[in-house]
């Protein structure tokens, strides 16, 4: 031991600025947790803290102002988005950026997000879709999965009943207004690797100025699953990404340009 | 000799959820039997030499939670490997 204290150490990774000293209420193993991380890594890394304006959803991660040490406000049901127009309108040289679950952006927020994409509003989405309403605890979601057990769903979800679930990236990128829309997933270190590298190009198209940008996150739910964090990341790489297929939906060509 | 490293893992925000233990490629992380947090989880730590420093713990952490450290390769292999 002697030995290691005197060799010298460099610190490879340390918890970032932007995320506030306190412990998260999020069940043990969600991958929220790993969406915040690598949002505030990124805020930290472009030295956006002082400049950035949250806006929380409802949901799981409506405390997301508890958790990230920049200025939140917080949106009713499904309109961060609608919000978040507002507050870069009024203040434009700030960094807009909204935090939404599947039931928030997916459900009864889908118009605000549509539209918001539509118009080209200079904000940045981040989507965090776990295929469940996580808080409410685990009923079906826009984007549960066909045949996937929930809580109101105890046989499976039924498509003839309930219809199919919703790719929200898919649907976003069809809109002209949207200038970056792709997807990631939480479930392994390469792939969150490359969902911060996402963040990163979404806060820079912003910056810019280029337009509507949004990350969909994959993420787990072990809870309301039923599973143990490492079989939920499983789950997600086995059933929803061969539904939800990891990849850019919508690169605009001035975003194509940009070096990140 | 691979590269020393050292995790330190803050037991505020540690909630044993073990993605970190899943994910180590040195398979040296596990959670403590013997320790518990104050909101009762047994925290994750260091079990063991062989932890080469390379973050990959920190990146799958939900919570934040680790520190990961990493010997400068700079100094003579003798002075290193002591």
């Amino acid at each position: 031991m002697v030995v290691e204290q005197i060799v010298p150490e460099e610190i490879v990774y340390q918890r970032p600025r932007s995320l506030v000293e306190c412990a998260t209420h999020y069940c043990p193993g969600c991958t929220h947790g790993v969406a915040h991380r690598i949002i505030a890594e990124v805020i930290d890394e472009m030295g956006l803290r002082e400049h950035t304006i949250g806006v929380a959803s409802v949901g799981c991660s409506v405390f997301a102002y508890n958790y990230f040490d920049f200025d939140w406000v917080q949106a009713p049901h499904g309109r961060a988005p609608a919000m978040a127009t507002g507050v870069k309108r009024v203040l434009p040289d700030r960094m807009v950026i909204t935090y939404q679950g599947d039931g928030d952006m997916a459900s009864i927020g889908m118009t605000e997000v549509v539209h918001a994409a539509a118009r080209g509003e200079n904000i940045t989405v981040f989507f965090i879709n776990n295929a469940n309403y996580g808080m409410t605890g685990g009923q079906m979601a826009p984007t549960t999965l066909p045949g996937q057990k929930t809580t109101s769903s105890p046989h499976g979800r039924d498509v003839e009943l309930a219809g199919y679930p919703i790719r929200a990236s898919e649907l976003l990128a069809t809109l002209e207004g949207a200038a970056y829309v792709v997807r990631r997933s939480l479930h392994d270190p390469k792939n969150i690797r490359l969902a911060k590298k996402a963040v990163r190009t979404a806060l820079e198209v912003q910056r810019q100025g280029l337009g509507f940008s949004m990350v969909e996150m994959l993420s787990i739910c072990p809870t309301n699953w039923g599973m143990s964090p490492n079989q939920a990341l499983q789950w997600l790489a086995e059933k929803m990404i061969p539904y939800y297929p990891v990849g850019d939906y919508r690169v605009s060509p001035s975003v194509a340009q940009l070096k990140v | 000799m691979p590269v020393q490293g050292r995790v330190v893992i803050s037991e505020l925000y540690c909630k044993g959820c073990e993605l970190c233990v899943g994910a180590c490629p040195q398979e040296v992380l596990r959670l403590s039997t013997e320790r518990i947090t104050s909101k009762g989880y047994h925290p994750a730590e260091l079990a063991g030499e062989g932890c080469t420093g390379c973050g990959i713990c920190a990146v799958v952490c939900p919570e934040a939670a680790i520190t990961v450290y990493r010997q400068v390769i700079r100094r003579s292999t003798a002075a290193v490997g002591a």
